[in-house]
């Protein structure tokens, strides 16, 4: 496959380092390390991971969901920066920490990071609790943000309310359950993936690779991904259906 | 999103018992949430998006991965300043606002592919690629593998027979088209690749308007066409 030689302007020492071996390994630790995460710490669980550095003092006690979701409210109606202060206590380091993983140096990782968090106080009006949690929210700000700087597409900045990128109400998996239950599950599910499953969508998420990418790195066939990536997306469906 | 005229053939064609709406393979979607799809098939997959509700049913899926994802991220250290760095740019900007959602569908090109291809997609270089067969190249923001095009196919002709040496994503903007396999109408997505052989052909009654991505030329593979096959270039090289 062609696709990989010029996709990926960061991460490339990366991309030549990796060994199906290590990726593997790699996996292993992600699938362990995807335990479900609502008002766990997470410091030390991704243990094996050796970029970026973890914070060094311990984690303060993670905010649960409704608690995040109460404070992006309180700065969109009332530009609260006591709540802002702390979306900011756990999420910058969070987000500077995925630019970092995805090849961004310290310092632009911090400016990146300046940005998407502005853009969260800024946009905090237009999050509408229904549609998504605020990590997958921000999740989305600090990727379109990250793709403005490194790739420099001509692509017009992507709002991340976007309602073309929005499920339609009546498509979302379950009316009575709103999204940010919808993700708890999410995180269990992940967890529960089968090792190479996991391994794919680490690799797309936290290695910007592309299933064409993916499969000429770790010399895949291009099928064999496709149909790991396609078994990863239909678990995570039939999760959601069943488990109701 | 606006309903569209009934009398629309691929509207018909879209509401018609037989017809399943195509939606793109889940990991061109899984590409695009995780950050990792370069321009040209960004540009389809959201276009695609905007027009297709179960594909941002499954979008939604892959983007809760993302959240979940950076949940689950170890956090960064920051630098001492960062927080007072954070509120003196809030002080230098302007309060939150909620944003104008923006019409992501209001015309026969979303918004999406609309930033490429200009107010006018008569105004477009068009190149002929075989008789009723027109391409028009949409320019980047930077060189990628994959080339993004409008591909219109005058009503009732069709794509000589061909297979594929990579991966071709075809979205119908307007109009409808069917390669043998599956009929595909405003808003459908025909993947192919290597293990597909087929010849597009558009509805009889209007012209059908696709945007293509491939990230390699088709190779014809019917009796006549074999001849014609360094003539024909649905991408480049």
């Amino acid at each position: 496959m062609r696709i990989a030689s010029d996709m990926m302007p960061v991460n490339r020492a990366e991309t030549l380092a990796l060994h199906p071996a290590a990726a593997t390994a790699a996996a292993a630790a992600l699938a362990g390390a995807l335990a479900p995460f609502l008002n766990r710490s997470i410091q030390g669980a991704m243990a094996n991971d050796s970029d970026p550095p973890p914070l060094g003092a311990p984690a303060p006690e993670t905010p649960t969901l409704d608690a995040l979701v109460r404070d992006l409210g309180a700065v969109a109606s009332r530009q609260d920066r006591a709540a802002f202060a702390r979306l900011f206590a756990h999420f910058a380091p969070r987000v500077k920490g995925y630019l970092m993983r995805l090849g961004a140096e310290r310092a632009q990782a911090d400016d990146l990071m300046q940005d998407v968090m502005l853009t969260v106080w800024r946009k905090a009006p237009g999050y509408d609790p229904k549609m998504a949690s605020p990590g997958t929210w921000i999740f989305a700000i600090a990727r379109n943000r990250r793709i403005d700087a490194l790739r420099r597409d001509k692509r017009a900045d992507l709002d991340p309310d976007d309602p073309g990128l929005m499920p339609d109400a009546a498509a979302l998996p379950d009316r009575t359950l709103d999204a940010r239950l919808w993700e708890t599950r999410l995180a269990g599910a992940i967890a529960d993936l089968p090792p190479e499953q996991a391994q794919m969508l680490r690799l797309a998420y936290y290695e910007d690779r592309s299933h064409g990418d993916i499969a000429s790195s770790l010399r895949l066939p291009l099928g064999t991904v496709k149909s790991r990536l396609r078994l990863a997306v239909a678990r995570l469906r039939t999760m959601f259906e069943n488990d109701t | 999103m606006k309903a569209h005229s009934m009398t629309d053939p691929a509207q018909i064609l879209a509401h018609s018992p037989a017809h399943i709406p195509a939606h793109i393979p889940d990991e061109w979607l899984l590409d695009h949430a995780a950050g990792a799809t370069p321009e040209p098939v960004a540009v389809l997959v959201e276009a695609h998006l905007a027009l297709s509700a179960p594909a941002r049913a499954t979008y939604a899926r892959l983007a809760a991965v993302g959240g979940v994802l950076l949940e689950q991220q170890s956090p960064a250290d920051l630098a001492p300043d960062a927080f007072a760095r954070m509120l003196a740019r809030i002080d230098a900007s302007p309060a939150p606002v909620a944003a104008i959602a923006p019409a992501a569908t209001a015309g026969l090109l979303p918004a999406a592919v609309s930033a490429y291809a200009g107010p006018s997609i008569d105004a477009l270089d068009w190149r002929r690629v075989v008789r009723g067969v027109e391409q028009a190249t949409l320019k980047l923001g930077r060189p990628s593998p994959y080339e993004l095009s409008l591909l219109r196919i005058a009503a009732g002709k069709s794509i000589p027979q061909h297979t594929h040496e990579g991966d071709e994503l075809l979205l119908v903007l307007a109009g409808s088209f069917e390669d043998g396999r599956a009929g595909y109408a405003r808003g459908d997505v025909c993947a192919a690749d290597a293990s597909v052989d087929h010849a597009p052909v558009a509805d009889r009654a209007t012209d059908c308007l696709c945007l293509h991505v491939a990230n390699a030329p088709i190779k014809l593979t019917g009796p006549f066409g074999r001849f014609l096959n360094p003539l024909l270039k649905l991408a480049r090289r």
